[in-house]
């Protein structure tokens, strides 16, 4: 039997089917989904890849500092561990902590846009300068304040994801914020209070899946400074002491004077990883957003 | 009782500092099964007059006078009772029905939606099966319910919003320009099913539009304003063929008659535009475009005369009161 439920399905199915179809004519969103299927099937992967063990700095067996060979592809850091295990475990950590603080930058981002998009006077006024407010601070030290300052007994790595969730979202705000605004003036809007809709009827009902695509879009682009952001706190020292993450690497490599010592190794294949999975996510962002936007598929 | 007593409705806009008075002392009553039109230019207070009902129009505005919906004042009502009087007790028909209507949202969770705010037992399962019936009653297939504003046609997408005007059996409608940008086929249906509305629910139509020839067919009784003001009202047909006021009379001669040569060859305009109403002239508002201008216009602001066989005009011709 045909139910409203199963109808749905069968067109949420043709949708996506045409959605694919447009997807896989992109050479550049192909190519980055298959780079970051590549990492992400490496991230699961990882114990099957690469022993746990090699991260170890008592258990590490390898040369102090070899260059890359056929038993160490990567090449092997200042303690004999070997670069490509650290790559490998590493690519955990920063699509993790990537991942999950773009999930609670695009909910505070989406949230305080629809906000002081939809609400006028007061509350609207005091949400649209803390986006400001937050989008004028210098990024980087707000976020090493808030590393410094976090509780010691939270676990590091939950310290990194809140810091960059709560110090990314401004941009999508603003964003988001344009696009409630426009969306208030239309005329479903004045029929959704006509009927009698609160303030969260007509932000949930008639905003929020307006201004969904955008967010989609946005996310993407959030996910690669998420990792950038990563990357970054633990070259500063900042990350999870425990946890290996290729910014983690840099930073070793950085006060194991890899400069000096000439393993180029140490630091380039980490940076690597790091420029290929943002470079990416970018790519997947840029397709998607030409295959969902009318006006982008006519110009290609 | 009569389902909506507007008595001398004031509306003003806040524009910059200043004030905009859009609506100048209107009153209005409709009754039960009654189906009353509201004429005049854009910017004459229309639309003002319809947001006013329901209380939508911006912050900021300042409305005095009295909205009696069913006996309750809307104007002093608390927000949480205002709310539940939206759309339970008037409803409203808007006008370009592809805007009112959400891109993203399927027709039958459109109309589903007031349903749901309204009535506390109903689920989304049964307010879905409500909104395909009230689709089949406006002459929509009920599965189109599943279909997104643009897969409509014009005159589906309008059907689709009286349907949703109905969705809470509300007793009074108010369509605001319900049949512009229809062809004109699709206009007599559109109007055809409120009339059948009307009939047969015995709900009191509002019908607002700046087409007089649409609003006599339809109208039992026709008001029609100038410059925030009712400047004539009485029986549809009678207003429509024999005008008093100068401005009812353009407005009514605006039309040209099919099969007579003489309306062909000199269709019938008003000159000039209507008054600012921020500077509105002395006397008579209307008098700079009046062609029975006399030296009393200038001075004399004219108010409604006392009604004569149902009928009332504001015109120093035709006894309006000083």
């Amino acid at each position: 039997m045909k139910t409203a439920r199963s109808i749905a399905w069968a067109r949420r199915r043709v949708a996506l089917g045409a959605f694919w179809q447009g997807y896989r004519r992109d050479r550049e969103g192909l190519f980055g989904l298959v780079v970051l299927v590549v990492f992400a099937t490496v991230a699961i992967a990882a114990p099957l890849l690469a022993d746990a063990e090699g991260l170890s700095l008592t258990k590490a067996t390898g040369p102090r500092l070899a260059p890359p060979s056929l038993a160490y592809p990567f090449g092997t850091d200042e303690d004999g561990r070997s670069v490509l295990t650290e790559v490998i475990w590493g690519s955990r950590i920063s699509l993790l902590v990537g991942l999950a603080a773009t999930v609670i930058s695009m909910v505070i981002g989406t949230l305080v846009g629809i906000g002081s998009g939809h609400f006028r006077g007061f509350g609207g006024g005091v949400l649209g300068r803390l986006t400001e407010w937050f989008l004028v601070i210098p990024y980087l030290p707000l976020a090493i304040v808030l590393a410094t300052v976090f509780p010691p007994d939270v676990p590091r790595i939950i310290a990194v994801i809140i810091v960059i969730g709560v110090t990314s979202w401004s941009g999508t705000a603003r964003l988001i914020r344009a696009q409630t605004l426009s969306i208030e003036e239309r005329p479903y809007l004045e029929r959704a209070r006509a009927l009698g809709g609160g303030h969260w009827h007509q932000m949930s009902r008639h905003i929020l899946p307006n201004v969904m695509p955008l967010v989609l879009a946005n996310t993407t682009l959030t996910v690669s400074i998420a990792i950038l952001a990563e990357t970054t706190l633990s070259f500063l020292g900042l990350g999870d002491p425990l946890r290996m993450s290729w910014g983690k690497i840099l930073d070793n490599a950085y006060s194991g004077d890899v400069i000096t010592s000439g393993a180029w190794w140490w630091a380039l294949f980490p940076g690597l990883a790091v420029v290929l999975v943002v470079r990416a996510f970018n790519m997947c962002g840029r397709a998607i957003e030409r295959v969902l936007d009318p006006r982008l598929r006519e110009l290609a | 009782m009569s389902l909506l007593d507007i008595r001398d409705l004031h509306v003003t806009y806040r524009v910059g500092g200043g004030g905009l008075p859009a609506v100048r002392g209107v009153d209005l009553t409709v009754h039960e099964g009654q189906t009353v039109g509201l004429a005049g230019e854009s910017g004459c207070g229309k639309s003002t007059m319809a947001g006013a009902v329901l209380r939508l129009l911006p912050a900021g505005t300042t409305i005095t006078g009295e909205v009696r919906l069913a006996g309750d004042d809307v104007l002093t009502m608390s927000w949480g009772k205002l709310r539940a009087v939206r759309w339970s007790a008037a409803s409203i028909v808007f006008q370009g029905a592809m805007h009112a209507l959400n891109p993203v949202r399927r027709i039958g969770t459109q109309i589903a939606e007031p349903i749901l705010l309204h009535d506390a037992k109903a689920t989304p399962k049964t307010a879905l099966r409500r909104a395909g019936e009230l689709l089949e009653r406006v002459g929509v297939p009920a599965w189109r319910a599943q279909s997104y504003p643009h897969e409509l046609s014009g005159g589906q997408r309008q059907r689709a919003m009286i349907a949703m005007a109905l969705a809470c059996s509300p007793k009074l409608i108010i369509a605001d320009e319900p049949t512009t940008a229809l062809d004109v086929m699709v206009q007599a249906q559109v109007l055809a099913l409120l009339a059948e509305v009307v009939e047969e629910q015995r709900v009191g139509l509002l019908l607002i539009s700046h087409d007089l020839s649409v609003l006599s067919a339809s109208c039992d009784r026709i008001a029609v304003m100038y410059a925030g003001r009712v400047v004539e009202e009485g029986p549809g047909h009678e207003l429509f063929t024999a005008p008093r006021h100068p401005y009812a009379r353009a407005l009514a001669a605006a039309f040209p008659v099919i099969g007579d040569p003489v309306s062909r060859r000199a269709p019938k305009g008003l000159p000039g535009d209507p008054p600012d109403p921020r500077e509105l002239p002395p006397g008579c508002p209307f008098h700079p475009r009046c062609p029975d201008v006399v030296a009393d216009c200038r001075e004399v602001d004219v108010r409604l005369s006392a009604p004569d066989n149902g009928r009332r005009a504001a015109c120093v011709h035709t006894g309006g009161v000083r």
